[in-house]
């Protein structure tokens, strides 16, 4: 069997997870926990197993011809338009595959143990399996059309995840609140798919990357703002990002999975598919390049206030998502790729970790009254420690590696402001890190203490209003706290514990790869493993070289010492950690600002005001003016005009013969005064 | 003898005009259907002669061609009319077209 015959069946890789959703969907309930968990997690183990083969296989060709494209049947035969069941495998799909199946099969392993006491543990696998072969679906496919299948289905999967604990009313409206936000950057997916059509006939990936270095440049600014769009809504871009600390609703191995394999990346995934047109268009690139500085700087500040750790998290992730645009917005496509692997390493660890220190604490979530966590949770310390330092930005961690990639190729191509916004989002990072980690894992014990006096409003304990929950009230709007997290019962009598190994062995796992995972792109010669193996599908792009220990170290040592500045300062208010878990110093520090930051910019807030405000009036003017006033007005107005008229002419019609026959009469004599009257003239 | 009387086209032409007028006046004053029906009979011959006498008057067949058309479609009529008359009378004694209204808009 030769290397092209392997990877023909690259699309083994996501018909596995597929098909163990479709025995899980049918027969989950009756396998239970642990077992239908543990199919889960082997199928999706086979599916890397699978990527693992492919990649070999593609290691054994010479670098030119590491592509190859296999097409299982013809999917839409529509006149010139031909669109297959096709996958592309290159280094840059067979990458993903092996970072959704490796570390989505360690988020699986970690459900087995976090989700085990669920009633729905069956479905819960059914769904976590249909996420991983959606993602793998996305990023296998050689044209839009089927990477766009597996975008709707990651997007549908993100949907039924987040509000898996639907009857939680937070829980059901964090899933729709996903959904909305990803359905308008999928319209600009859906455009540049029309336009692709329109321009090209094709929607291949090897054809349109061909034609879009012949095409019209406003054509090519167009279909990439459009893919950017998209590419906006589904990696929580500023302005579509609050959806992402809403998904926080699910259950940690969601966000796990969420945040750190699929979905958030595809649209990382996405612009490096689609390159050509975005080298072909400077003016995307600087769009790009100026909302992911502007998101990693927003979400980073968002990030510095917030109580609740998985929230402290998920903003991070939109940070960090805002890096790696940042990077392909100066055409830094190797960084970004290194960056979301690195990412996919620390974040996994993170939020596997968050999921286990809340296990372990009663399901708290707060890290206001957490604190010396590490004796009762020495694994899931260590290992979040060390995905704290990689986060930061701590050589030789592997977050180090890739944000400096990111940072000097962003300050070698000239693009200073930006490099400046990504340095001030590097101290962010710092600061709200340590403070996560110094709030939970070290300082005064405050677990034991009485729960934060709530805050007005937002109370989980209301009976839900039926009528409004079904949309009856038009008026009716969910009162939720901004930030605050659930108030569970408090510990009572016995101590934060570890998880089981199923979780632990993740965290740990994660954790290491977080130590060693620089190692893929170390700026040395010969040992740019990542860039040498990227290198046949960005060979025709110029990218901005990086900064080596021989040249750029001062641009280096800037972005460590960010880094470092923000450690040093979020450790010294926090070192001994709260004094009272309702005074956090930071609020003390930032001032008046505080307000503003916590309530993350009163961005959700305005989004509410402008749909609840001029969109809904915008609306209620079409609905009742335009629709009901000039639309169904003219219909109907046409209607009782021709019923009115019809109702004057049918009374002339009595039933009295021989009064139509005077009718005809005189009508008759009528023309023939007419004609003797005008006929010779 | 009156030898110079002399029948010119204008005499068929007035007769056919008494015999429409005849026709329409009784169409428009009886209330027996088969008087009606008489009527509109003596209406369409009416035009039948004047038909046949400007065939003549300007040496065209064209009009005694029309001719035989409308007697073709008036027998048609009859035997129509006359069908509709024979099946009003089966259902009611004695109906005037007065009394026939139930077809009102």
């Amino acid at each position: 069997m030769t290397a092209r015959d392997l990877l023909s069946l690259a699309g083994l890789i996501p018909l596995l997870p597929l098909v163990g959703a479709a025995v899980l969907l049918l027969w989950g309930r009756r396998l239970g926990s642990p077992r239908a968990g543990w199919l889960a997690t082997g199928i999706v183990f086979a599916s890397f197993l699978w990527s693992v083969v492919m990649f070999a296989a593609l290691l054994s060709l010479p670098p030119a011809a590491r592509s190859h494209v296999s097409l299982v049947w013809t999917w839409l035969p529509a006149d010139q338009l031909r669109v297959h069941i096709g996958f592309l495998a290159d280094p840059l799909s067979i990458t993903w595959c092996l970072l959704v199946t490796g570390v989505g099969s360690l988020i699986h392993l970690y459900a087995i143990g976090y989700m085990r006491h669920d009633p729905n543990f069956g479905r819960f696998f059914a769904y976590f399996n249909l996420f991983a072969a959606s993602m793998l679906l996305l990023v296998l496919a050689d044209n839009y059309l089927l990477t766009f299948l597996g975008w709707e289905g990651v997007g549908l999967c993100s949907y039924l995840l987040i509000s898996f604990w639907f009857e939680r009313r937070t829980a059901a409206l964090g899933g729709k609140k996903a959904f909305i936000y990803n359905r308008i950057g999928d319209f600009g997916f859906m455009l540049a798919m029309f336009l692709l059509v329109v321009k090209f006939g094709n929607l291949d990936y090897t054809a349109t990357n061909h034609a879009a270095a012949h095409a019209s440049s406003g054509t090519v600014t167009a279909i990439a703002l459009l893919l950017f769009l998209a590419c906006v809504g589904k990696s929580a871009q500023v302005p579509l990002f609050p959806w992402l600390t809403d998904a926080m609703e699910g259950p940690t191995p969601v966000s796990a999975l969420i945040h750190a394999a699929t979905m958030v990346t595809a649209g990382i995934f996405l612009i490096c598919r689609a390159h050509p047109f975005f080298d072909a268009s400077p003016d995307t690139m600087t769009v790009v390049a100026w909302v992911g500085a502007v998101t990693a700087l927003g979400a980073g500040t968002i990030a510095v206030l917030q109580p609740d750790i998985k929230r402290v998290l998920a903003y991070s992730t939109i940070s960090q998502l805002g890096f790696m645009f940042l990077a392909l917005g100066t055409g830094a496509y190797t960084a970004a790729i290194f960056l979301v692997i690195a990412h996919a390493f620390y974040k996994g660890c993170l939020f596997l970790g968050a999921g286990s220190v809340i296990h372990g604490n009663a399901e708290n979530q707060d890290m206001r009254t957490m604190g010396a966590l590490r004796k009762f949770l020495p694994i899931t310390a260590a290992a979040m420690v060390a995905a704290w330092l990689a986060i930061a930005g701590v050589p030789p961690f592997a977050g180090f590696w890739a944000k400096d990639d990111v940072l000097s190729g962003d300050f070698f191509s000239h693009h200073y402001a930006t490099w400046a916004i990504g340095v001030a989002a590097a101290v962010m990072t710092g600061v709200y890190m340590t403070r996560l980690i110094f709030l939970t894992f070290f300082g005064n014990e405050r677990f034991r203490d009485a729960p934060t006096p709530a805050v007005s409003g937002g109370s989980d304990d209301d009976p839900p209003d039926v009528e409004a929950e079904l949309g009856y009230d038009p008026d009716y709007l969910p009162t939720v706290v901004y930030g605050e997290p659930p108030r569970p019962p408090r510990l009572e009598g016995h101590d934060p514990h570890e998880s089981p190994w199923t979780m632990a062995l993740p965290i740990a796992l994660l954790g290491a790869l977080s130590v060693v995972g620089g190692l893929l792109n170390l700026p040395l010669r010969g040992v740019t493993w990542l860039e040498s193996w990227l290198d046949p599908v960005f060979h025709s792009v110029h990218q901005p070289a990086p900064s080596t220990f021989v040249k750029g170290g001062e641009v280096t040592g800037i972005a460590f010492a960010a880094g470092l500045i923000g450690i040093v300062a979020a450790y010294a208010l926090y070192r001994h950690g709260l004094r009272n878990p309702a005074d956090d110093p930071m609020r003390d520090r930032l001032g008046p600002a505080a307000d503003v930051v916590g309530h993350g910019y009163y961005y959700d807030d305005g989004i509410s005001a402008a749909v609840d405000g001029p969109v809904r009036a915008g609306a209620d003017f079409l609905d009742e003016d335009v629709d009901q006033g000039v639309i169904d007005g003219t219909v109907n107005g046409t209607a009782r005009l021709i019923r009115r008229v019809a109702t004057e002419f049918g009374r002339a019609q009595d039933g009295f013969v021989r009064r139509y026959a005077v009718g005809i009469a005189l009508g008759a004599a009528a023309i023939l005064l007419y004609l003797i009257a005008f006929a010779g003239h | 003898m009156i030898g110079s009387f002399h029948i010119t086209p204008s005499y068929y032409l007035v007769l056919g005009a008494a015999l429409f007028s005849i026709g329409a006046v009784g169409l428009l004053v009886r209330r027996n259907v088969i008087v009606m029906f008489m009527s509109i009979e003596l209406m369409l011959n009416a035009v039948n002669l004047t038909f046949v006498a400007f065939a003549k008057a300007l040496n065209d067949a064209a009009g005694q061609v029309l001719v035989f058309f409308t007697l073709v479609v008036a027998a048609a009529e009859v035997a129509v009319g006359l069908g509709i008359i024979v099946a009003i009378f089966r259902r009611r004694r004695a109906a005037t077209a007065d009394d026939l209204r139930v077809l009102e808009g």
